[in-house]
């Protein structure tokens, strides 16, 4: 009998030799082109009939050196990465990315802004949850979700594209406030929206929630247990699907999120349908945080009053000599930024985003590290899928709401 | 030594003295503490922090290339303790030539795939890692793309 080179797989049994007895394993490859992976995800899954015995995620096809091209652009230039990376929540990435940057140049950002910036932040957790629920339902054969899904989503990128003109690279977030003047008209466009929004997720309720192929998919699935998870470094509803009530941005407030009346859901289940639950209910938090934001929305500047840092009106650009100076400056060379490092961290729809921000003084920054919620969340598949059945392995990636973007950078 | 202005906060003066050598240096700054740990004291400390001073997350692992400066890199550690929502900053000095570096995995397990892009992006090993292998570029890539000496466009450009 002769290996034939591929491990688990016996080559072809000439005469009477018994065919190997014991256990016998098939390695299957899983993506990088598969649909359920949500991006270039490959796993080694090494199987013992339908049983998974070991997982080897293989990630990095869509590194792109974000973390690298970062050290080359000055600082407002840089934001337009930020977008990138997690191209699911662009407006979260904005949010990190300002936020670590006006730490270190300690502005003080009007109350206008701040609350357009959680409006927005709110809406893209919104956009990401829903993309979520969508593939992830598609994923375990609940076709239709999907359509009511991004039927939905269609009318976040259109609001997201009369604020920034883009649908979903916005930047629309800068260092020091936000980059034009919110539209005219916005209010309405958005409160029609938030005003439909909770029968809406509704129906996606009566889609699944009671739907007994969706309790047989999901319940009891993809079970990992909190020590193991913190231990492996995930983060965001997940933990708080096991029960752990943590979430930035009710331990470490940032934008103002303190003002705001909202609640962190958690469930203790600990498996896919309990994540499903969490991410429904985050979706009602968010569209409750949007209401406050919008009916509440304090006026005044939407940038702050920094002429080094932030692009002077057209008008006064045309007209003073001053702003013509700030205007050119920091057109051509950007804005120097004090030396020092921070670590900034929000709740990204996936969990927490941490920007590493080190300024050596000069306009563009020294260092980068971007702590992605994705990269920290993907690490835990092997623990969540060894020993359990190939069929249930799309549902516990689903539940894990991963970015590839985010993942690989 | 522990700077004297930081003798106040809890975390730097339990790390104190758990082992008075551990720690060269620090700063309290943008409200974020950070401790400088000596090279070979770095499993020490973080096994002390995750155990006894409960900081049982370990939020991210990554470096910062001081090229040409000597030691040129920088291994930082975020860590972060639920409990009472504290972070602390862990820094580490490596040397340039061959930089090598105890691994955390056994504190925890997260560092694993941290620890993985830190090697695969600065070159810089970590010791008793159970599996230190390229984790985002190809097995047979040449160089370390986020030194400071990697050209932006490329090797070959």
């Amino acid at each position: 009998m002769s290996e034939s080179g591929i491990p688990g797989i016996t080559a072809t049994v000439e005469g009477d030799e018994p065919i190997q007895t014991g256990p016998r394993r098939m390695v299957l490859n899983m993506g990088p082109q598969h649909p359920s992976t949500h991006g270039v995800l490959r796993l080694l899954l090494e199987l013992d009939g339908e049983t998974i015995m070991k997982c080897q995620p293989d990630i990095g096809y869509l590194h792109t050196g974000i973390e690298k091209e970062f050290e080359v652009k000055n600082y407002q230039q840089a934001v337009t990465l930020t977008d990138r990376v997690d191209y699911l929540a662009p407006l979260s990435m904005n949010l990190g990315w300002c936020l670590a940057a006006e730490k270190l140049l300690a502005l003080e950002i009007p109350a206008h802004a701040q609350w357009m910036r959680v409006m927005l932040t709110e809406l893209t957790r919104l956009n990401s949850h829903l993309v979520w629920l969508g593939t992830h339902a598609i994923d375990i054969g609940a076709m239709s979700v999907f359509l009511y899904c991004f039927r939905e989503r269609e009318d976040i990128l259109r609001i997201f594209e009369m604020f920034s003109g883009q649908r979903m690279m916005t930047s629309y977030f800068r260092i020091g406030g936000l980059a034009l003047e919110p539209p005219r008209g916005w209010q309405q466009r958005v409160k029609k929206f938030i005003d439909g929004f909770p029968s809406k997720v509704d129906e996606y309720e009566n889609l699944l929630t009671n739907n007994p192929i969706w309790i047989g998919r999901t319940q009891g699935i993809g079970f990992i247990s909190l020590e193991d998870m913190l231990d492996l470094g995930v983060t965001g509803p997940m933990l708080r699907a096991a029960g752990l009530q943590l979430d930035a941005r009710k331990t470490a407030p940032y934008t103002s999120y303190e003002k705001f009346d909202f609640e962190v859901p958690t469930r203790t289940e600990n498996d896919v349908f309990a994540r499903y639950q969490v991410r429904i209910e985050e979706m009602r938090q968010s569209s409750r945080i949007i209401r406050q934001a919008m009916e509440g929305m304090p006026a005044g500047p939407w940038k702050a009053d920094a002429p080094h840092v932030v692009l002077p009106d057209r008008e006064k650009m045309k007209t003073q000599m001053e702003a013509l100076i700030y205007h050119f400056k920091i057109v051509t060379e950007g804005f120097r930024v004090p030396e020092g490092e921070v670590f900034q961290t929000i709740e990204s729809p996936r969990g927490e985003l941490g920007f590493y921000l080190v300024s050596d003084g000069t306009s563009k920054p020294y260092r980068v590290h971007m702590r992605t919620p994705s990269f920290g969340n993907l690490q835990a598949v092997p623990k969540m899928v060894e020993g359990t059945l190939i069929a249930d392995v799309i549902a516990s990636i689903g539940s894990m709401d991963f970015v590839l973007g985010d993942t690989d950078r | 030594m522990l700077p004297d202005n930081l003798r106040d906060r809890a975390v730097a003066a339990a790390v104190e003295a758990f082992d008075a050598d551990a720690v060269t240096g620090g700063k309290f700054e943008f409200n974020e503490l950070t401790l400088e740990i000596a090279i070979g004291k770095i499993v020490s400390v973080c096994g002390f922090l995750k155990f006894d001073q409960k900081f049982i997350r370990l939020s991210s692992v990554t470096a910062v290339d001081r090229y040409p400066a000597e030691p040129r890199f920088e291994v930082v550690y975020h860590l972060h303790n639920i409990e009472q929502n504290l972070r602390v900053r862990l820094k580490c000095r490596v040397r340039g030539e061959d930089p090598a570096i105890e691994s955390v995995t056994p504190v925890w397990r997260s560092a694993g795939w941290y620890e993985r892009e830190v090697f695969d992006l600065f070159g810089i090993r970590f010791v008793n890692h159970p599996d230190l292998r390229r984790i985002m570029l190809p097995d047979d890539w040449e160089g370390h793309p986020l030194r400071k000496d990697y050209p932006i466009a490329g090797p070959r450009a």
